[in-house]
């Protein structure tokens, strides 16, 4: 009862906070708005006992907005953050893929034959998730996360005007010029 | 020692007792205050009673085409932060949530503080604000990580990330012994995430208040009690994960957490009259080059000590 209630509540601030990223005109509402949304989903996996994944979900999707709010301010050119502005691009696409997959996916869940539970949960779900999600791919993981963190950091050096190959030159052993006279 | 869930009618309780310890805390920084100024400490005392009449009754100051609900948010999310990470911190043998990641949840919430205090400098639409939230992020970006390491340590150690059994695992011997990095580290991790002492430029001076600059009244005394609400929270949870909790002789367990709060506290709120502010774009370099490395070797001795014990 208790927990049907705490669903439903749920689920309407994350459809509500979700609509709400498109109907604001402000990127910082956008932004936190969509943060709101992944917190109401994130409190829902609490409800199917899946702490460790509800309480990161919380804690990966306020960082990652905070994040994008920077970036969003610091590199879009007119700076539509920090004046109104329609969150809403290519409208009609949208609405036709949206809905579409929308319609996908509820009747996949609705009409597939779902299997019966076979054996019962592990008695710890943390550590079999763990093993499940990494075990055999842990290998694919370690060799890929360098690679998007470089890709990360290459993208921000060739996005920033004037990083700090600009301020020391070119081997970073001049003069910084940010911190000013005297040093 | 168990821990054992309470109902939830204690919740009011403990929230509380977050407030009442809060303003235990403003009380000995208004006091610390009077000293440095040379009067009697114990004029300084009542501080804490007379910044509230007087934020009560101040007015609220508006700005031009500010992002109201945004700021609103932002200012009351420091103390609501606060509120949410006690829940798991177990006082003695009780606790109000007994969360199997109580410390996944303590840095969950720590986080919510990204946004809280952006969002305090984004909503008055004020260049000095938002140069106060920018940065509390960049100096996020440089505290976070050492943060998420340093509480994985004693949770490696206790190999399980409750509370209750962190405070277990710490029969006989407390992790500050033998993960010392990883405390000093978590415990400059507070004071970065509740904008103080060395790590309060994004109230700072230099931009005439930061992410406080057009703040007053009420919400002024939001983020304030939020900020001595959040140094109780992390300085609790400090004396559960590496203090031992409610280990200790004669007393009882509740009035050991509460003691070891009290004394982690009265050392972080003194530290601020002790450090220079530090300028928050110097930060990221020394702690991702030094801080991080020295926090993940600490995480490696206690793996090593871990996985020998058996």
């Amino acid at each position: 009862m208790l927990s049907g209630i705490v669903f439903w509540v749920l689920a309407v601030i994350a459809v509500a906070t979700g609509v709400a990223v498109f109907r604001v005109d402000s990127m910082a509402r956008a932004t936190y708005a969509l943060a709101a949304s992944f917190i109401a989903v994130g409190l829902t996996l609490l409800l199917f006992d899946l702490q460790f994944l509800g309480v990161i979900t919380v804690l990966m999707m306020v960082m990652e907005m905070a994040v994008m709010a920077i970036y969003m301010i610091m590199f879009m050119g007119m700076n539509p953050a920090l004046m109104p502005m329609s969150m809403v691009h290519g409208k009609r696409p949208a609405l036709v893929v949206s809905i579409g997959t929308f319609v996908v996916l509820a009747g996949g869940a609705l009409l597939v034959d779902w299997p019966t539970r076979r054996g019962a949960p592990a008695a710890d779900l943390v550590t079999s998730l763990g093993e499940a999600v990494m075990e055999s791919k842990m290998l694919v993981m370690m060799t890929v996360s360098p690679v998007l963190f470089a890709t990360i950091v290459a993208a921000l050096v060739l996005a920033l005007p004037r990083s700090r190959y600009d301020r020391m030159g070119a081997d970073l052993r001049g003069r910084d010029l940010d911190r000013g006279a005297g040093r | 020692m168990s821990v054992d869930q309470v109902s939830s009618a204690w919740v009011p309780l403990a929230a509380a007792l977050l407030l009442a310890v809060a303003a235990a805390a403003a009380a000995l920084d208004g006091a610390l205050a009077a000293r440095s100024l040379g009067h009697h400490p114990a004029s300084g005392l009542l501080t804490p009673v007379a910044e509230t009449a007087r934020l009560f009754r101040q007015r609220r100051r508006s700005t031009l085409a500010a992002d109201v609900p945004l700021w609103r948010i932002g200012g009351a999310g420091l103390l609501t932060a606060a509120l949410l990470m006690v829940v798991v911190v177990p006082l003695g043998r009780w606790t109000v949530a007994d969360l199997a990641v109580g410390v996944v949840w303590f840095n969950a919430m720590d986080v919510l503080l990204w946004a809280a205090v952006w969002l305090a400098g984004w909503g008055p639409n004020s260049a000095h604000a938002l140069v106060g939230g920018f940065r509390f992020l960049a100096q996020a970006l440089a505290y976070e990580l050492p943060l998420m390491f340093a509480l994985t340590t004693p949770a490696v150690a206790a190999q399980s990330l409750r509370l209750g059994d962190l405070v277990a695992a710490q029969e006989g011997l407390w992790f500050v012994v033998w993960m010392p990095v990883a405390f000093v580290v978590f415990c400059g991790a507070v004071l970065a995430f509740s904008v103080w002492g060395p790590f309060a430029a994004a109230t700072g001076s230099t931009t005439a208040g930061g992410v406080l600059a057009e703040t007053s009244g009420v919400d002024r005394w939001l983020v304030t009690a939020g900020r001595y609400a959040l140094l109780t929270a992390g300085a609790a949870f400090g004396a559960t994960a590496f203090l031992g909790g409610g280990q200790g002789p004669l007393l009882p367990a509740w009035l050991w957490t509460l003691l070891k709060t009290a004394a982690l506290l009265a050392v972080l709120v003194a530290l601020r009259r002790r450090l220079p502010v530090l300028r928050p774009e110097r930060l990221v370099a020394p702690a991702w080059l030094v801080v991080l490395p020295l926090t993940l070797l600490q995480l490696l001795v206690v793996s090593v000590v871990v996985v020998v014990r058996g």
